[in-house]
């Protein structure tokens, strides 16, 4: 099997926001609405944060899209007293069985990516938009944690490129087995503008950043 | 014969209207507890005040607080009794309720998080030992059995008292001391044997101390949250949870004698043990928190510290301060010198170290949550009427069960005074000698 992993070019992100866009139709995420979103219940499974250093006038702004790293170490299996969060062995894919998830919120906790949500209210889709839920992806009731899958639904069947990569208009981000040698993917992680988040944890993100004006 | 006893059992035979008051409150505060948490279940986590990141909040301070407090009841009737300390024998009892009413509502707080409480059984079917989860599962269920036995087998002698003593009791009752007395006789050999039993029992429930409340700490310590990952974590949730619960005892010992007229059996000797005794584990207390945060600040790595500034001058710069005023500040003047460690500095100190070991809990759990290792989440926790409600009924039926464990049961145990002899050697004398 694949080695599933994802490359983005922090250079060509334009911080345009089409991947998470993508996602939440892609994946059923709810809508939350803004006031709930205020109070930080807002779910993206692939959110676009921008990271700011300095103050004015010498600032710097990055923007960095943030899927589930699916970490060859993740945290966050470790610490799932159910097994609802587990590493599947042939593909390395961190994932969540949503019908066994007890709730107990340890391993948004333990992620230090902030890539888990939790459905803190019970879904309620807008009027008319339950019409547009994509059928292959599961819906997720109240009180779970949820989280992105690498567009699990789509390797499956054999269509090997999520939806925020398919979306993005920049063309920043690769995805690919990084087990093959050849693909862009693995070529790119080894790249010497790869970097991977806060990676003193050990967690070994599957997710690479190209660095930006290297 | 037990008529010496009077005051230990005279709560047993008249129920004043005091009493009915204060169960209706209890009972008010509990259901409108039940109907706060019907909502959350109704309507979802999202009634609380918790958010991304800020996942815990007050539920799992309560958790640890309560877990902390069932800690005395143990470290005044086991441990006490594995030094042979003579002037614990009023007290054990009135401790050892402490910890067995207050555990579950340590256990119940975790199941008050969940945000699907239905699937609880998955735990049983699917747990895994990899998660602190599980091990805390184990921990707390097996110190929750302990002791409930302990406390039990400890009442038997007593329950064949009151048997023997109310043959005209209402039939539920006759009936509940008859049963719960398991056939006591009074025999040499039970005493004996019972004895025995309880020496064993207090070794092994002073080993569950330690590891019951380090699993505690383990389940924040063990994640690479900063803040929480940390090898002190173990000792000083350890050390905060035996503070709490022993400042928490000389609370009700106090609240007890006042309400019961137990004047005769806790005497201010005791609050003066007990007050000496807090003096300690306040200084220990400071130790590891002056140890934790002098780490902190003198490594200064920038995900720590964007925690301790947390709390020390940001959004958390109240409890961090009220806590260390109600844990250290406060009492320890009150306990240090003699003229304030009067039964009445002893309870103001306690209910101040109380009030301070929530608010450490607190601190410990939510800073932490609110500063992760990127950025990019804030996220701001102002703990809604829900939760609070459903505090205040956690509270309210660690009363209650108080409560209604001092109408059926004598608090002080009256088989453990009457061994209690002048001689220091009561090892010696294992049989009921009149005191």
């Amino acid at each position: 099997m694949p080695h599933w992993a994802m490359v983005i070019d922090l250079d060509k992100c334009v911080g345009c926001q089409s991947c998470s866009a993508a996602c939440q139709a892609e994946n059923n995420v709810l809508f939350v609405g803004p006031e709930q979103a205020e109070l930080g219940r807002a779910i993206f499974w692939n959110e676009v944060f921008c990271h700011i250093e300095g103050e004015y006038p010498h600032v710097k702004a990055t923007i960095v899209p943030r899927p589930c790293f699916h970490c060859e170490n993740p945290p966050c299996v470790k610490v799932c007293p159910v097994g609802a969060t587990y590493k599947r062995e042939e593909d390395g894919l961190v994932l969540q069985r949503y019908e066994r998830c007890i709730g107990c919120r340890y391993c948004a906790v333990a992620c230090p990516y902030g890539a888990r949500y939790f459905t803190w209210h019970a879904p309620e889709w807008p009027e008319g938009m339950d019409r547009y839920q994509n059928p292959d992806v599961l819906l997720r009731p109240v009180g779970i944690v949820e989280k992105c899958t690498f567009c699990i639904h789509r390797l499956e069947k054999g269509l090997p490129i999520p939806a925020c990569n398919q979306a993005c208009p920049a063309d920043a981000r690769y995805f690919g087995d990084l087990d093959d040698p050849n693909s862009e993917v693995s070529q790119l992680a080894r790249s010497p503008r790869a970097l991977r988040l806060l990676e003193d944890l050990g967690t070994e993100p599957r997710v690479f950043y190209l660095k930006e004006g290297a | 014969m037990e008529r010496e006893h009077e005051a230990l059992l005279r709560p047993l035979e008249q129920t004043g209207r005091g009493f009915y008051l204060l169960i209706a409150i209890l009972l008010a505060v509990i259901g409108w507890g039940i109907f706060a948490y019907f909502q959350q279940i109704r309507l979802g986590l999202g009634v609380t005040g918790l958010s991304r990141p800020i996942f815990w909040g007050v539920y799992i301070t309560n958790f640890v607080f309560f877990i902390g407090l069932s800690h005395a009841g143990t470290l005044v009737s086991a441990i006490l009794r594995i030094v042979g300390a003579e002037w614990r024998r009023p007290f054990t009892r009135l401790a050892e309720a402490v910890t067995v009413f207050s555990l579950p509502f340590g256990a119940g707080s975790i199941l008050l998080d969940m945000g699907r409480i239905d699937r609880i059984w998955r735990v049983l079917l699917h747990g895994r030992f990899q998660s602190p989860i599980l091990w805390d599962v184990t921990a707390v269920s097996t110190y929750l059995i302990s002791s409930v036995v302990f406390f039990y087998i400890a009442m038997i002698p007593d329950i064949a008292t009151l048997r023997d003593l109310y043959p005209h009791a209402p039939a539920w009752r006759r009936q509940l001391y008859r049963v719960l007395a398991l056939g006591w006789q009074g025999t040499e050999a039970q005493y004996h044997r019972l004895e025995r039993i309880m020496g064993w029992f207090a070794v092994f429930l002073t080993l569950l101390v330690v590891t019951v409340h380090t699993v505690v700490s383990w389940i924040f310590g063990l994640t690479i949250v900063p803040g929480w990952h940390s090898a002190i974590i173990g000792p000083y949730f350890l050390v905060g949870a035996i503070f709490s619960g022993v400042a928490a005892v000389s609370v009700v010992a106090a609240l007890l004698r006042w309400v019961l007229g137990l004047q005769r059996y806790i005497t201010p000797r005791h609050f003066n043990y007990l007050g000496q005794f807090l003096v300690a584990l306040a200084i220990t207390w400071f130790y590891f928190t002056f140890a934790e945060v002098l780490t902190t600040i003198y490594g200064a790595e920038p995900s720590h510290m964007a925690v301790f500034w947390a709390k020390f001058r940001e959004e958390f710069s109240w409890a961090f301060f009220a806590m260390f005023f109600f844990c250290f500040l406060l009492p320890l003047p009150i306990l240090v010198w003699k003229r304030t460690r009067t039964i009445f500095g002893v309870v103001v100190a306690g209910l101040s170290i109380n009030l301070g070991m929530w608010l450490e809990r607190y601190t410990v759990i939510v800073p932490s949550l609110a500063r992760p290792r990127l950025p990019y989440e804030w996220g701001v926790y102002t703990p809604t009427w829900i939760e609070w409600s459903v505090t205040a009924a956690c509270f309210a039926g660690l009363i209650l069960l108080y409560a209604l464990f001092a109408k059926l049961f004598p608090v002080v145990a009256i088989w453990e005074l009457k061994e209690e002899t002048p001689t220091p050697s009561h090892a010696e004398q294992p049989k009921p000698a009149e005191a």
